[in-house]
C-alpha cells in the first residue's frame, strides 16, 4: 500500500514534468518551422540544385559535381573571385582608415561640431541606387564633373569606371564616400566610452599626443574598429547595386564580382543549376571569411 | 532619360534563312486572308465577347503607357474588361519565364521582344497560333489588313513552319544619325558604303576640339547590335544550316575590325563603357559626327531643351557593306498565352492594339516606329507631329532593307554577353580574330545544349 502510495504520488509529478518539457518543445515549433522554411530548406534545395544541369523551362539532368568542376576551370568565375577580393579589400581598408581619422577629429571639441558631424553622416542616408546613378554621371569621361574638377587643378582626365584598370578603384571611391560615415559613427561611439584616467597619467609621464594616440587611444578603440571592419566586410562582399548600376561588371568583365556573375547565370541566362553551384562556393568563401574575422575579433579582445 | 524607346539591345540569328523563306510564304498567305475577311464583314462583331475580362501583361515603356491610356476605348468598343500589368523590360522577361513555366500564367495577352524572346517562346509553345482566328471571317476584323504591315514585322511574327504566334506592333531598325554641320564644315558627304563610313569618321574625328568621328555602344551586351549591323553588311550570318556558329568567319572578323576601328580609333575615350544613353548625350552635345543606334531617338535630338543640334541632325540609312545593304532590325509585338482560357477576347485585344489608330498614336507620341505603313502618312497629317520628314523617309527605307539584328535562338542574352565581352575587349586593344574565336568556342556548347533541350 505504501509502495503504491509512493507510486501514486510520483506518477503525476513525473507526468507533470514530462508534460512541461513537452510543452516547452512545442513552443519552439513555430520558430523551427520558420527557420526550416526560410533558411534550412532553401539552403538544402540550393545544394540539391547545384548537382543538376538545369535551365528554367527545360528538363533538369543530374550531373553530380560537374557544375563545380566546371567552375574550377572557368576563367571568368575565377576572375570574378579575384575581383570580389580586390574590391572587398579596398572597400574595407579605406573606409576604416578615413572613418577612424574622421572620428578622431569629430571627437575633439570645436565650434559647429554637431552640425558638421551631421553633414558628414548624410551620404549614409542616401539610397544606394540613387547614389550610383549620380556617380555614373559624374564619372562620364567627357561630360562628367570629376574630369572637369581634375582639369581645374591641372590634372589630365581619367577614364574612371570606363577603364578596365581603374574601374574597381573608382567603384571603391563610391563605396568610401557612401560608407565612411558609418565607420566614423561606430568608432566615435568607442571614443566616447574611453576612460580619462589613462590619458591623465600618461600626460603626467610626459607622453606626446602621438604616443597618446598610438599607445592608448588606438588599442582601446580597436574592438570598435574590428566591429566596423566586420560590418564593412559583410557589406563589401555582398555589394551588388553600386556595381550593377555603375558598370554592370564592365568594361568587358573588369569589375564582374561573384554577385554580378551569379546574377547573370541565374536571372539573365536562367542556368539555375550552375548558379546554385556558384552560391554554394560563395557561401563557402563567406564562411571562411567569417571565421577569419571572428578569429581577429577574439584576438582584438585579448589584446584589449 | 529619353521619352523615346531606349532601343533595347537586339539580336539576329540562326534561322535567318529559314525565317526569310517563311516570311515570304506568310506574305503570300496573309494578305490573301485579309481579302477574304473583306468579303465577310457582316459576321464580325466587336461586341461578341461582351462582359468578359482579360489580363494583359505589358512592358513599362512609352508604348505600354500609351496602350494602357487608351484601354477605356477598347472596353467601350467591345464590352471586354481589361486588367493590365506593366513592369520594366528586364523584370517582365524574367516574370514571363516563371509564369509560363508554372503552366498557368496570370495573363492572357503578353508583349514580347522578338529579338530576345521569339525563339524561347516558340520552342516552349507558350503562345497561341493565331492562324485560325485570322482565317475566320467572324473573328477577324475587316480592318486587320496584313498588306499594311511592314515585311520585317511579319517576318518576326511568323515561325519557320508558318505559324503566326503574335501580331507585330513596333519596329526598331538601326540607322545612322549624323551631324550635318560637322559634315559640312569638313566637306564630307554622307557615306554610301562601309569604306566611305570609315573614311568619313577619320576625317571628322578631331581630338583637339573633342569631336569624335563616330560614337556607338561599347558596353558589353548592349554593343552586340553595333557589330552585327556591320556583320550583316559584310554578308556574314550567325549560324549555318546545321546550327554551327559562323561568328568566327572571315566576314565576322572583318566586321569586328570595322567595329574596333570606328569605336576605338574614332570614338570617344572610354567608349567601352558607353551604352545608348552615353552615346546620345555625346551626340546631343554636338561632340560626335555619326551615331549608329535604333531609330527611336528623333524626339530628344529635335528637342531644344535637351539638344544643341536641333535642325542639324541627318537621318541616314545604314551604308552598304561589301556584300549587301542591311539595317539591323529589332522589334516587339503581342501574343496570346497558349494556356489562356479567354483566347477570343484576347484576340480582339490584339487586333485593337495593332490597329491603325493605335499605331498612328504611337508614332505621334514618338513612342515607337509602327509596323503599319499607313500610320506614317496618317501621323504626318497631324499638326503636332514633330518628327522631321527625313526621319520618316529613313524609317521606311530602313524597314525595307531590314534583317533581324540578333540570332533567333533561345540563349540570346548569353550570346550577347559572351560576344559583348569580346567586343569590349577589342575596344581595349584585344585582337578581333582571337576574341571572336574564343567567344565562338565558348558559346557553341551553350547553343548546342539549348537546341537539344
Amino acid at each position: 500500500m505504501s509502495t503504491s502510495a509512493v507510486i501514486a504520488a510520483a506518477v503525476p509529478r513525473a507526468g507533470f514534468l514530462r508534460r512541461r518539457t513537452r510543452s516547452y518543445r512545442l513552443l519552439t515549433v513555430p520558430a523551427l518551422v520558420v527557420v526550416g522554411a526560410v533558411i534550412v530548406f532553401p539552403w538544402l534545395f540550393t545544394l540539391y540544385m547545384s548537382a543538376f544541369d538545369w535551365k528554367i523551362g527545360e528538363a533538369a539532368h543530374f550531373v553530380g559535381l560537374s557544375n563545380y568542376t566546371g567552375l574550377a576551370t572557368n576563367q571568368r568565375f575565377i576572375e570574378a573571385i579575384v575581383h570580389t577580393f580586390y574590391f572587398t579589400l579596398l572597400a574595407v581598408v579605406f573606409p576604416l582608415l578615413l572613418g577612424t581619422a574622421a572620428a578622431l577629429i569629430f571627437h575633439r571639441e570645436f565650434r559647429g561640431r554637431g552640425f558638421l558631424r551631421a553633414i558628414f553622416t548624410l551620404p549614409m542616408m542616401a539610397t544606394p541606387v540613387a547614389v550610383a546613378l549620380v556617380w555614373t554621371m559624374m564619372f562620364h569621361p567627357q561630360q562628367g564633373v570629376l574630369n572637369y574638377l581634375l582639369s581645374l587643378v591641372g590634372l589630365p582626365p581619367s577614364l574612371w569606371v570606363y577603364s578596365p584598370t581603374w574601374v574597381i578603384p573608382s567603384l571603391v571611391l563610391v563605396e568610401v564616400w557612401h560608407w565612411t560615415p558609418l565607420v566614423m559613427l561606430i568608432v566615435l561611439g568607442g571614443l566616447a566610452a574611453l576612460p580619462t584616467e589613462p590619458y591623465e597619467s600618461a600626460r603626467l609621464d610626459g607622453a606626446s599626443e602621438w604616443q597618446l594616440l598610438r599607445f592608448i587611444t588606438l588599442p582601446l578603440i580597436m574592438p570598435f574598429i574590428v566591429v566596423a571592419a566586420v560590418i564593412r566586410t559583410i557589406d563589401a562582399v555582398k555589394a551588388f547595386d553600386t556595381i550593377y548600376v555603375i558598370s554592370s561588371g564592365g568594361p568587358g568583365t573588369a569589375s564582374e564580382t561573384i554577385n554580378l556573375y551569379l546574377y547573370l547565370q541565374a536571372f539573365a541566362f536562367y542556368n539555375v543549376g550552375n548558379a546554385s553551384a556558384v552560391v554554394v562556393v560563395f557561401f563557402g568563401i563567406i564562411v571562411a571569411l567569417a571565421l577569419l574575422l571572428l578569429h581577429v575579433r577574439e584576438r582584438a579582445r585579448w589584446a584589449a | 532619360m529619353t521619352d523615346f524607346t531606349p532601343p533595347e539591345t537586339p539580336d539576329t540569328s540562326r534561322r535567318r534563312l529559314l525565317q526569310a523563306g517563311a516570311g515570304a510564304a506568310a506574305l503570300g498567305l496573309l494578305p490573301g486572308l485579309g481579302m477574304r475577311n473583306a468579303h465577310a464583314q457582316g459576321a464580325f462583331d466587336w461586341k461578341r465577347f461582351k462582359g468578359q475580362k482579360i489580363e494583359v501583361f505589358l512592358v513599362k515603356s512609352p508604348r505600354g503607357d500609351l496602350l494602357t491610356k487608351y484601354h477605356k476605348e477598347f472596353e467601350d468598343l467591345t464590352g471586354i474588361e481589361v486588367g493590365s500589368e506593366m513592369i520594366p523590360e528586364q523584370q517582365q522577361r524574367q516574370k514571363a519565364v516563371i509564369e509560363f513555366n508554372s503552366g498557368n500564367p496570370s495573363f492572357d495577352v503578353i508583349a514580347l521582344s522578338y529579338h530576345v524572346q521569339k525563339r524561347q517562346f516558340a520552342k516552349n509553345n507558350w503562345l497561341t497560333d493565331l492562324r485560325p482566328y485570322i482565317g475566320d471571317a467572324s473573328m477577324a476584323s475587316p480592318d486587320l489588313d496584313f498588306a499594311d504591315f511592314a515585311k520585317g514585322g511579319l517576318n518576326y511574327a511568323v515561325e519557320s513552319d508558318g505559324r503566326v504566334m503574335s501580331l507585330p506592333m513596333n519596329l526598331d531598325p538601326w540607322v545612322v544619325y549624323y551631324n550635318k554641320e560637322l559634315f559640312a564644315a569638313k566637306g564630307v558627304a554622307y557615306p554610301k558604303t562601309f569604306a566611305e563610313m570609315i573614311d568619313a569618321a577619320a576625317k571628322l574625328n578631331d581630338a583637339s576640339k573633342g569631336i569624335s568621328g563616330f560614337v556607338g555602344r561599347g558596353l558589353k551586351n548592349a554593343n552586340v547590335p553595333v557589330w552585327t549591323s556591320f556583320l550583316l553588311g559584310y554578308g556574314g550570318g550567325f549560324t549555318d544550316a546545321k546550327g554551327k556558329l559562323m561568328t568566327d568567319s572571315t566576314e565576322a572578323i572583318e566586321s569586328a575590325k570595322m567595329y574596333q576601328t570606328l569605336l576605338a580609333k574614332y570614338g570617344p575615350q572610354g567608349v567601352s563603357g558607353y551604352n545608348w544613353n552615353e552615346s546620345q548625350t555625346l551626340f546631343l552635345q554636338g561632340k560626335a559626327a555619326m551615331w549608329l543606334d535604333g531609330i527611336g531617338f528623333a524626339q530628344p535630338l529635335e528637342d531644344p531643351t535637351k539638344s544643341r543640334i536641333v535642325g542639324k541632325v541627318g537621318y541616314g540609312v545604314m551604308p552598304a557593306g561589301p556584300k549587301q545593304q542591311v539595317s539591323a532590325l529589332f522589334g516587339d509585338g503581342e501574343g496570346i498565352a497558349s494556356n489562356s482560357k479567354k483566347k477570343g477576347p484576347s484576340w480582339y485585344y490584339l487586333q485593337w492594339a495593332s490597329n491603325k489608330a493605335n499605331q498612328t498614336r504611337m508614332l505621334q507620341a514618338a513612342a515607337g516606329a509602327p509596323v503599319r505603313n499607313s500610320a506614317y502618312a496618317a501621323a504626318q497629317q497631324s499638326s503636332d507631329f514633330k518628327a522631321p520628314k527625313e526621319w520618316v523617309d529613313c524609317m521606311l527605307k530602313s524597314a525595307a532593307i531590314a534583317q533581324p539584328g540578333l540570332p533567333v535562338i533561345s540563349p540570346v542574352t548569353e550570346f550577347r554577353d559572351v560576344f559583348g565581352v569580346a567586343l569590349s575587349n577589342m575596344l581595349n586593344g584585344a585582337d578581333p580574330a582571337t576574341e571572336l574565336r574564343k567567344a565562338t568556342a565558348d558559346f557553341q556548347p551553350v547553343l548546342d545544349k539549348s537546341e537539344k533541350a
